[in-house]
C-alpha cells in the first residue's frame, strides 16, 4: 500500500490528512499519482487546481513530476514551502 | 545540530550552549525570526506553523550538512518552532561557529535561504480578513538560488 500525505491547503481542501491505497492501475509516477488523485472526485479536483503549485515528496525527499514510484512508498503532496 | 519543537527558545541560552569553555571560536552569528503584526496589508493575530514530521528533520539535516561541507563551521544549529505563535515571539533560530566571520555570515544566510525554500513548513495566518495560507514568495526562491 501507498501512503499519501496532504499538508496546508491541500489537506484542507481534500479534508484528509493522509490515508493509503494500493497503486491505481497505469500509474507508475508520483505526477501520475497526483492526475489520478485530481479525477477521483469534485473536492480533489479543486484542491490541485484551484490555489497554485502543488509539489511532491516521495520517503521524505523533493521528487520531480517523473519518480517512479514503489508499491510501499509514502507520497506527500503540498504548496510551496513557506516556513522560516 | 537541528531541533524541530512546539515550545519558544532561548537564543542566549543557545549560543552559551554552543559556545561555552571554547576558546578556538572566533565568531558567532545568530539569526532569530520573528513572528510580525502584519500579513498581506493586515493585521495578523496569529500564525500556525504545519510542518512534515519526519521529513523536516531530514530536510533540515541535509541543509545543515550542505553548510558544513562549504564553510569551516565549528558548531553549527538550526531550531525551528511549529504550533500556533503571536506576534512577537521567535520561529526559527540559525547559529554558526566558526573561526573567522565570513564563513559564520555566509553559512547563516545560507541555512536561511535554503531552509525557507526546502523544509516543508506551511503557515496559515490568522488576520482582521480571517485565515488563509501564505504564499511562497519569488524573491526567497531567488535568494536560495544565489547559492546554486
Amino acid at each position: 500500500m501507498v501512503r499519501i500525505r496532504y499538508f496546508a491547503w491541500l489537506r484542507h481542501k481534500t479534508g484528509i490528512g493522509s490515508e493509503e491505497l494500493a497503486l491505481p492501475d497505469g500509474v507508475r509516477t508520483a505526477r501520475q499519482l497526483g492526475d489520478w488523485l485530481a479525477a477521483r472526485s469534485p473536492g480533489f479536483h479543486e484542491a490541485w487546481t484551484s490555489t497554485g503549485v502543488v509539489r511532491m515528496a516521495v520517503n521524505h525527499e523533493h521528487v520531480e513530476d517523473d519518480v517512479e514510484l514503489g508499491p510501499d512508498d509514502e507520497v506527500a503532496f503540498f504548496p510551496p514551502v513557506t516556513g522560516g | 545540530m537541528i531541533r524541530v519543537q512546539a515550545e519558544p527558545f532561548d537564543a542566549g541560552a543557545e549560543i552559551e550552549a554552543l559556545t561555552h569553555g571554547r576558546t578556538d571560536v572566533g565568531a558567532v552569528v545568530s539569526f532569530q525570526g520573528i513572528v510580525r503584526a502584519e500579513e498581506g496589508g493586515e493585521r495578523l493575530t496569529a500564525l500556525t506553523l504545519e510542518h512534515y514530521p519526519g521529513m523536516t528533520e531530514r530536510e533540515l539535516e541535509r541543509i545543515e550538512a550542505e553548510a558544513r561541507a562549504r564553510w569551516p563551521l565549528q558548531a553549527s544549529l538550526i531550531v525551528h518552532r511549529y504550533g500556533r505563535m503571536t506576534p512577537g515571539e521567535p520561529i526559527v533560530l540559525v547559529v554558526t561557529v566558526s573561526a573567522h566571520r565570513q564563513a559564520a555570515f555566509d553559512a547563516a544566510a545560507f541555512l536561511m535561504d535554503w531552509l525557507k525554500t526546502q523544509a516543508p513548513f506551511w503557515k496559515l495566518a490568522e488576520t482582521s480578513a480571517g485565515a488563509a495560507w501564505v504564499e511562497a514568495k519569488a524573491s526567497d526562491d531567488a535568494a536560495a538560488a544565489r547559492w546554486q
